[in-house]
């Protein structure tokens, strides 16, 4: 059948430059250029190009500039080129429109409709380089009073395991064969390096990572994969994932060519089999269920460690919180709309869940009402993507966010969804064993690093500008933030105050 | 302590074969030192002096190791290929070569080519006129390494 589809992008060579070095044709996995020997030329076959813009980044002469292809149908508002190309495109397949990465669709982004205070003439500002200031966050579960030896003042509340984090920032699930095995030590390495946590993802826990086992936190998701003893004992905070943002109640699918002898013995299954983790954990059907999974979990630890349960942030979000705290976890995870994933049906990506910002307002509210907030961290995920966000979270309540989209953009990659593909032309969402050593691990940790003291810098600038020299005293203090432009609802369940009141 | 030498080592396991290394290895040894002359004006362009080796997901860029025994120094019929005694480098005197290829054949490593175009065996010379060795500095995945060699 021929495609009625066009190029996406369109590649432009300007042979005033070219060398024909061919470092394009070698770089790009998608095969969209060519050496061609009679005419001592590269050329492209743009209908391949997938925008990575990696040929781009590594010509050595710049040469390559990669556009996107103006498809200028007649202009529709609502029969857009994507949505007049999807069509197209299961016309020709009859399949699910599979993809990668988080919802790209113009769903507000209430990150940027809330502004930050500052400390003016009232009240004294900060300046971080003359003052120390304080992001150190203890993930676990708050007793719900502190009891003194009068005589000797010692701690005499026994206290519930707990985890330090250098700054509230921890990098999100991601399993081994959804990404490298290279791209897994370097959010390990760089985790450890900056006091913080990595998630090994429901793939199991590579023997040569368990090094970083201080810094680690496992997964037990639905399909259970690489869960023994030894994996539950070793980690530092244990995982219960229920759903993920970018697919709530879709489970996911590691095809069986990605199954190589590696994976397969980490997630302990046969070589080259299908890994399915269903869409529900069977054994979970209620909240019941789900504290005997928790306490199972916290007797096999010996109650070491703190238990996380992570859910998609969905419109019943608080109440199903409100439960997952109820059932002892130490630690709840919402996952929102703008969370990524390595395969997910598009329209499950772009219209299944809530905003992030939304749900934490809405559970940290719930969880105090209740006044049952000590008892679980809350740490958010999906979507943050710079050091704003992340003291936007903190002040509206949360403990700690998960970053991993901002973490694989530290590793190279450019957001081109095509990470289903298996093809990722930087290294990242692959198992081919020729492209996943383009991620050097020390150079991966280094840039991750890099990103986690920049942050942290960050916080701390802006931190000590609203005069206030230690993040827990922001820590839900909803009244250091503004809105703009939102409307009188949006605002409420926001519990924030519009920008001027 | 003052650096004797320095060598070029491969890491297999992060190499990607791009081969940016020939690439910057033509023009450190270019009159122009600039990548779009060396390429698109000058004549009599160099050969890479080194050369990405590759089967499957191994590959490696692979260069003169300046061994200790060279057979390459040993099998030269003009003396044109040398050791440096003092600093270990193993280096053509292009004067000297006459371009029958002894070397390329006795090189048990593959690290000598013909430049067919002067008639001269082509070695990496570790890119003494600059700082770092120009496939090492240019390496996006830091495949490469130098390592300086020093007194003691």
């Amino acid at each position: 059948m021929k495609t009625y589809l066009p190029a996406k992008f369109i590649v432009e060579r300007d042979e005033a430059r070219c060398i024909q070095c061919q470092v394009c044709v070698r770089q790009c996995s998608f095969e969209t250029h060519y050496y061609d020997p009679e005419d001592d030329e590269v050329c492209s076959r743009e209908h391949n190009c997938v925008g990575c813009h990696r040929c781009m980044l590594f010509c050595p002469t710049n040469a390559i500039t990669i556009r996107e292809n103006p498809r200028d149908y007649r202009q529709n508002f609502n029969w857009r080129p994507e949505v007049i190309e999807d069509i197209k495109k299961q016309a020709e397949t009859g399949s699910i429109l599979l993809t990668g990465m988080g919802n790209d669709k113009e769903y507000p982004v209430y990150w940027d409709h809330l502004l930050l205070n500052a400390a003016q003439v009232s009240n004294p500002s900060i300046d971080p380089l003359r003052e120390p200031m304080e992001l150190t966050t203890f993930i676990g579960r708050k007793p719900e009073r502190v009891e003194l030896d009068p005589v000797t003042m010692d701690l005499k509340t026994i206290l519930a395991p707990q985890v330090e984090l250098a700054l509230p920032v921890m990098f999100s699930a991601m399993s081994y064969g959804a990404v490298s095995l290279n791209v897994q030590e370097s959010l390990a390495r760089a985790a450890t390096a900056a006091g913080v946590m990595w998630n090994t993802g429901e793939g199991g826990f590579h023997r040569s990572l368990q090094k970083y086992a201080d810094n680690t936190i496992v997964q037990v998701a639905s399909g259970r994969f690489g869960v023994h003893p030894e994996y539950l004992d070793a980690a530092r905070i244990v995982e219960i994932k229920i759903g993920q943002g970018a697919k709530p109640g879709i489970g996911g699918h590691l095809p069986g060519e990605k199954v190589s002898e590696d994976v397969a013995m980490t997630r302990m299954i046969p070589q080259g089999s299908d890994a399915i983790s269903p869409a529900p954990q069977h054994d979970i059907y209620s909240i019941e269920d789900l504290a005997q999974l928790v306490y199972a979990i916290k007797e096999a630890t010996n109650y070491t460690k703190p238990v996380s349960v992570k859910i998609a942030a969905v419109h019943n979000a608080a109440a199903i919180a409100s439960g997952m705290v109820r059932a002892g976890a130490d630690m709840i995870v919402l996952d929102g709309l703008r969370g990524s994933t390595g395969a997910a049906p598009k329209v499950i990506r772009d219209n299944v869940g809530i905003p992030i910002e939304l749900a934490l307002a809405a559970v940290d509210t719930r969880l105090r009402e209740e006044g049952i907030r000590n008892r679980a961290s809350l740490v958010v995920a999906g979507g943050i993507r710079r050091s704003t966000d992340v003291l936007k979270a903190v002040i509206l309540g949360a403990d700690a966010v998960y970053i991993a989209t901002s973490a694989l953009v530290a590793l190279g990659c450019t957001t081109c969804q095509q990470c289903p593909t298996g093809k990722c032309a930087w290294g990242i969402c692959t198992t081919d064993p020729i492209l996943t050593k383009r991620i050097n691990p020390e150079i991966g940790a280094e840039r991750l690093t890099n990103l986690l003291r920049g942050w942290s810098l960050e916080i701390k600038d802006m931190l000590g500008g609203m005069g206030i020299n230690a993040l827990e005293s922001v820590r839900g203090n909803r009244l250091h933030l503004r809105g703009v432009h939102l409307t009188d609802t949006e605002l409420e369940v926001l519990g924030v105050r519009q920008a001027g009141n | 302590m003052k650096m004797i030498t320095r060598k070029v080592y491969p890491k297999p396991e992060v190499c990607m074969a791009c081969r940016l290394c020939e690439v910057y290895c033509v023009v450190a040894h270019s009159k122009s030192q600039d990548i779009l002359k060396a390429f698109k004006r000058e004549k009599s362009r160099p050969m890479p002096r080194l050369h990405v080796e590759e089967k499957g997901p191994m590959s490696f860029a692979l260069g003169c190791r300046h061994c200790d025994e060279p057979l390459c120094v040993y099998s030269c019929l003009t003396g044109a290929i040398t050791r440096d005694p003092v600093t270990g480098i193993v280096a053509v005197d292009t004067d000297k070569c006459v371009g029958c290829w002894t070397c390329v054949i006795a090189c048990p490593y593959g690290a000598i080519s013909p430049d067919m175009n002067r008639k001269k065996a082509s070695k990496c010379d570790l890119c003494f006129h600059l700082e770092t060795p120009a496939c090492v500095a240019n390496c996006p995945n830091e495949a490469l390494v130098c390592v300086a060699i020093n007194e003691n």
